[in-house]
């Protein structure tokens, strides 16, 4: 660590502030994250949730504030900027493509070749890739027919199994998992679910973005609760109950 | 059906969207046109006599290379779920270019002039196809309206660079070359297509490049999101389709020892329903050159056996129209209950 300062977070952002006009989106919010936590983001829309995402996922660069990642500042320029240092996202509307095999997605712009020859011809190690992707499906417990099954193939839940394993194949700062459970049957939520405990497991941290409550209640240590723009609650998940959330979120409750 | 948790839809549906109803036709799977190519090879060699010929053999292979080249550059194209309209009109203008130089060229003798033309017609090539993956990728005009024009810019070039007259001054070296036929069955245009064919399988299958083509036409935004520069991609698909149909316009000057300024007109619409045929989606995302290639064959052999029975020639674009539409048609049945279109 610089200076000999430890942080216990992995991520901390601080003072963060983003307007688009007048309107301002992000109000000096604070956020930090550490090693094997899971933190909900909740809020109403137009709260503010996405736009803090976007920031912690590079896709925005915040007017003011700061970010420390492992203890050390960093400005994310781009998401593939965000990417090289470990942080990925998995959006609502998936980024797999869903021709292509679960192997082949898991490795999609991140290939891998027999030699420095075969790169340069760009011909990929598609045994070495697919080995790869069993051994992370095996360590998360996802169960596929088969890794040349391509995405479209699979039920939901799988899907975005897929896209949560490929996070954690190269997400080793942090996880952001946009709406995870939406559109998914009860047995696939669970699944989900599940699939995020064992990303805790692993010691990452994981943000956890949704407007479905239960699901925010039954998986995250502790919840964010943001309201026009601003950061309202921070709440201890076992302490809490789903009518003292939904109370900040409506801004019925005020800190 | 639908359930509600927590205040949010749910559905519950769709456990198995692979669930094939095995009809004989979904058995089948991709080898269905071929079937239909062997069973036009069967009927016309009982019912064409002069069908089942090896002379006949040469000059239906000869003449579907010209095919398969434009539909190899197509399928790359039609995978990425775009589609290039000029083929034709570039394969026409390459080998005018090509035609034109080596006839002003002939004077610094044969070889200089076959080099230059050579180079000169696969370079018209390149540049148009770069062309038009600039103004797809970089000016963001999508890939039918882009190819239109250049369909448009490529046949108007062509005739004002040959002044719609035949060039035939041309070094003998090349057509000696072009109608050159290997132990009696295997004619120089149709080997090359073949290796052609090996080698753009080998990197649509084998290779990032081929990966990425697959990926684009499946989902751009997500392979965009995954760190691929979807833009650069695309520029090299339409400039690959473009080198692609100025090889095979290098190839009918070679074929035919003329450079013609009819060449290529309406080429596009035969490559195009060679790679539809073969089952490629025109959403993108799936095609297999094998697929395009039989769709060729299926054309080709078309054409040769209803020219031997004595039709009508305006026959063969009716019958190749309801090819097309029944191959699709059929496609689109055995993907029914598929989640990919």
């Amino acid at each position: 660590m610089p200076n000999g300062v430890s942080s216990p977070y992995v991520l901390q952002a601080q003072g963060i502030s983003k307007n688009y006009g007048k309107i301002q989106a992000l109000a000096a919010v604070d956020f930090a994250i550490g090693a094997g936590e899971v933190v909900g983001l909740v809020g109403d829309n137009g709260a503010g949730k996405s736009t803090l995402i976007k920031v912690l996922s590079g896709a925005i660069m915040p007017d003011a504030g700061e970010l420390q990642l492992k203890g050390e500042n960093v400005r994310l320029k781009s998401p593939a900027d965000a990417r090289r240092r470990g942080i990925e996202t998995v959006y609502q509307d998936l980024s797999l493509a869903p021709h292509l095999t679960i192997a082949d997605n898991l490795f999609l712009g991140r290939e891998m070749f027999h030699s420095n020859f075969s790169r340069m011809f760009g011909v990929l190690n598609r045994k070495h890739m697919m080995e790869r992707a069993q051994q992370i499906l095996d360590e998360l417990h996802v169960t596929v027919r088969s890794m040349k099954s391509s995405i479209a193939e699979l039920s939901g839940g799988q899907r975005q199994a897929v896209a949560v394993a490929r996070a954690v194949l190269w997400g080793d700062s942090m996880i952001i998992l946009d709406e995870p459970t939406n559109h998914l049957g009860v047995e696939e939520v669970e699944m989900v679910l599940n699939l995020i405990r064992r990303v805790r497991e692993r010691g990452i941290p994981v943000v956890f973005i949704s407007h479905t409550l239960p699901h925010v209640l039954e998986v995250t240590d502790r919840i964010e609760v943001m309201f026009l723009g601003r950061k309202v609650k921070s709440l201890i998940t076992k302490d809490t109950t789903l009518d003292e959330v939904i109370a900040y979120i409506t801004g019925s409750r005020v800190a | 059906m639908s359930v509600t948790e927590g205040g949010a839809p749910i559905r519950v549906k769709q456990q198995l969207p692979l669930q094939r109803r095995g009809t004989w036709l979904q058995d089948l799977g991709d080898w269905w046109t071929f079937l239909i190519l062997i069973l036009l090879v069967i009927i016309f060699s009982i019912t064409a006599p002069g069908f089942a010929t090896g002379q006949n053999f040469v000059s239906t292979t000869v003449s579907a290379s010209n095919t398969v080249i434009l539909a190899i550059a197509e399928t790359f194209v039609i995978i990425t779920g775009g589609i290039d309209l000029s083929v034709g009109a570039i394969l026409g203008l390459s080998g005018i270019v090509g035609a034109t130089v080596m006839q002003n060229m002939m004077v610094h003798g044969d070889m200089p002039a076959l080099i230059l033309g050579v180079l000169a017609g696969l370079g018209t090539g390149i540049v148009a196809g770069a062309v038009n993956g600039f103004v797809i990728s970089f000016m963001e005009i999508t890939p039918f309206i882009a190819t239109l024009g250049m369909l448009g810019i490529g046949t108007g070039l062509t005739y004002l660079v040959s002044n719609g007259t035949d060039i035939v001054n041309i070094p003998p070296e090349l057509s000696t070359f072009g109608d050159a036929v290997l132990f009696n069955f295997l004619g120089i245009p149709a080997l090359l297509a073949l290796v052609l064919l090996l080698l753009a399988w080998f990197f649509l299958t084998k290779t990032r490049f081929g990966k990425y083509t697959y990926a684009i036409g499946s989902n751009a935004e997500g392979t965009r999101r995954s760190g691929v520069n979807v833009k650069a991609h695309l520029f090299k698909i339409y400039t690959l389709s473009g080198l692609l149909s100025g090889f095979a316009g290098v190839l009918i000057v070679a074929r035919l020892a003329t450079g013609s300024p009819l060449e290529g007109t309406n080429d596009e619409l035969n490559a195009i329903a060679s790679v539809v045929i073969g089952g490629a989606s025109l959403f993108g995302g799936r095609g297999t050159l094998f697929g395009s290639t039989v769709g060729a064959l299926v054309i080709s052999v078309l054409v040769s056996g209803l020219v031997i029975m004595g039709v009508q020639p305006y026959w063969q674009q009716v019958t190749i129209g309801v090819i097309i539409i029944l191959a699709v048609y059929v496609d689109q049945r055995r993907y029914r209950n598929r989640v990919l279109k």
